[in-house]
């Protein structure tokens, strides 16, 4: 169908079928995100009380206030180890998966699509019986008697970082393995008969190679590590609330929307600029790809 | 590297590893539904179907369940119609903006869930409404429809082209092209689709805590606030219940289409 030959019937079409996704679109997440924005310039009055003096009060609030910038930084602090954890325990498992000659390789996929079918609440809650008193590290620890008092491991920032792990493991591998498993075998060969060692192989041409894979499944870990709240709502303690927590506690708990408005445009605005970074290198196509297996 | 080695060795151990990592909590969770104890954790004291029996009898879990059920079919059911719409504008025409729509598709995966929430609880706000059914339903729809577009258009690109064509000039018209031709072949990706937005809905929990009307619970919602008194032995026969029915359907699905297909093939 040449492009001129159209009709204006025919030109319509891609819009009417587009219609009601976009009208949903833009009138569920786009409008929203401007009343948004016009809300961080409001003025909180008193819980639930906001008047619509446009000021920038929030604004200075936020970016004079240390609170604030400590919740960012530790927040920053733990999608990015999150992430790297990720990275690193999800690569051998995408690479096996990609490489192996085992017959039953489908099961191996199929049990990454798993966990996405179990609640995520039932996923995060589940390892409190794993680190907390009674879980099972603590309970056969205490039951060889190499302890006597339960280990504190729950409520912890390392408990919130597992629990995250667990949730983004199967992202980060599926995203790499699609990117792996686009190789050309041949390239690999061509290395090893051209006298490179298996590691030299792996290193200068299935690598690099699969940094695409491996650069989605690292965006998509940081950007849900760091816009997660119920992961630390469940498995951390007080002093583990990320982000998240705040704009939750500001909203919901405060009543104090102005700010609480502020703060999500805040995390709105640093993780747009991490993903338009990563498009510019990388091309989102490779997140849909991941996303859509 | 291939399947020979020290390398290859320790790649397949940290894979056993990884997998251990993953499923090891969730099954403990099952394990523990089944003990008699009236704590959460361990040890156990004995095999027991009390806790399932206790649950049965827990009216706000059934009532959070009801909700979460027919909140999940909508979802799925609009977002299929909706998504299937989409996908077949992206991939079969081309038109000005087209890299824009795409982006603006994958916005919702992108932007966090904690910003939807607040975004549209406000939105729903400034209209002067309070959170109701309809704030919960039409979030839901928006967290679950970029994933069904994704699902039906990658499928959508591998059916070629011809066969439509073939059925328009036969005269047949659009709607009957799509209806006779197309919707059988991506027939299983719609069903994916279906299943993925029914399974977004019934699962989230940072949206939806924002957007459930006062006093109604779904069942995420519901054992996030279990969870706030304490780890009861009853919310481990709640997961174990979800995981047998979340785990268990999808896996039955495949089985039964997988032994349809191979009774055709061999009547054929």
């Amino acid at each position: 169908m040449a492009v001129s030959m159209l009709s204006a019937a025919e030109r319509r079409r891609p819009w009417i079928l587009l219609a009601p996704t976009l009208a949903a679109l833009v009138l569920l997440m786009l409008v929203p995100i401007g009343i948004m924005l016009v809300y961080t310039f409001y003025k909180f009055q008193t819980a639930g009380v906001e008047t619509a003096d446009l000021n920038l009060g929030n604004w200075h609030e936020f970016f004079s206030d240390p609170y604030y910038h400590g919740f960012l930084w530790k927040t920053a602090r733990i999608a990015t180890i999150t992430a790297l954890l990720c990275a690193v325990m999800g690569y051998p498992p995408a690479y096996f998966i990609a490489m192996t000659r085992f017959r039953h390789k489908w099961l191996l996929l199929l049990l990454l699509i798993v966990p996405f079918w179990i609640s995520f609440t039932i996923r995060t809650f589940s390892w409190v019986h794993i680190l907390g008193e009674k879980g099972v590290i603590n309970a056969s620890l205490m039951g060889l008697g190499l302890i006597s008092e339960p280990i504190p491991m729950l409520y912890t920032e390392g408990s919130v970082i597992m629990g995250m792990i667990h949730f983004l493991l199967p992202y980060m591998i599926l995203n790499v393995y699609v990117s792996l498993e686009g190789i050309d075998r041949n390239l690999i060969s061509a290395a090893r008969s051209l006298g490179c060692t298996n590691w030299q192989a792996f290193k200068e041409v299935t690598l690099p190679l699969s940094l695409p894979g491996l650069g989605a499944g690292l965006l998509l870990s940081f950007v849900l590590a760091a816009g997660s709240y119920v992961t630390p709502q469940i498995l951390g303690g007080r002093r583990d609330s990320l982000f998240g927590n705040l704009i939750f506690d500001t909203i919901m708990k405060e009543l104090n929307w102005p700010m609480g408005t502020t703060l999500s445009v805040v995390l709105l605005f640093l993780l747009g600029i991490v993903s338009v970074i990563y498009s510019r290198y990388m091309g989102l196509s490779t997140i849909t790809k991941g996303l859509s297996r | 590297m291939n399947d020979t080695g020290r390398g290859w060795g320790l790649i397949k151990l940290v894979t056993f590893l990884v997998y251990l990592f993953m499923f090891a909590p969730i099954i403990v969770v099952l394990i523990l539904s089944f003990n008699a104890s009236q704590f959460g954790g361990f040890p156990m004291t004995g095999f027991s179907l009390h806790w399932y029996g206790e649950l049965m009898q827990n009216e706000s879990v059934v009532r959070a369940f009801r909700t979460s059920l027919w909140i999940g079919a909508v979802t799925a059911i609009v977002c299929t119609a909706v998504g299937t719409m989409a996908a077949l504008a992206l991939v079969r025409y081309d038109f000005p903006g087209k890299h824009w729509v795409n982006a603006l598709i994958v916005g919702p995966v992108l932007v966090p869930e904690t910003v939807l929430g607040v975004g549209l609880l406000l939105a729903n706000r400034a209209i002067g409404l309070k959170a109701n059914f309809g704030l919960l339903l039409l979030g839901h729809i928006l967290l679950s429809l970029p994933y069904v577009v994704l699902v039906v258009q990658a499928r959508l690109i591998g059916v070629k082209r011809v066969y439509e064509e073939a059925a328009l000039s036969l005269g047949a018209n659009r709607w009957q092209t799509f209806r006779e031709i197309t919707m059988p072949l991506i027939l299983p990706a719609m069903l994916a689709g279906l299943l993925l937005a029914f399974t977004i809905s019934f699962d989230n929990v940072s949206a939806s805590v924002f957007w459930r009307p006062p006093g109604v619970e779904t069942m995420p919602t519901e054992i996030l606030g279990m969870l706030k008194v304490s780890i009861s032995p009853e919310i481990n026969a709640l997961g174990a219940l979800m995981i047998a029915i979340t785990v268990g359907l999808p896996l039955l699905g495949g089985a039964l289409a997988r032994l349809r297909i191979r009774r055709q093939s061999v009547e054929s």
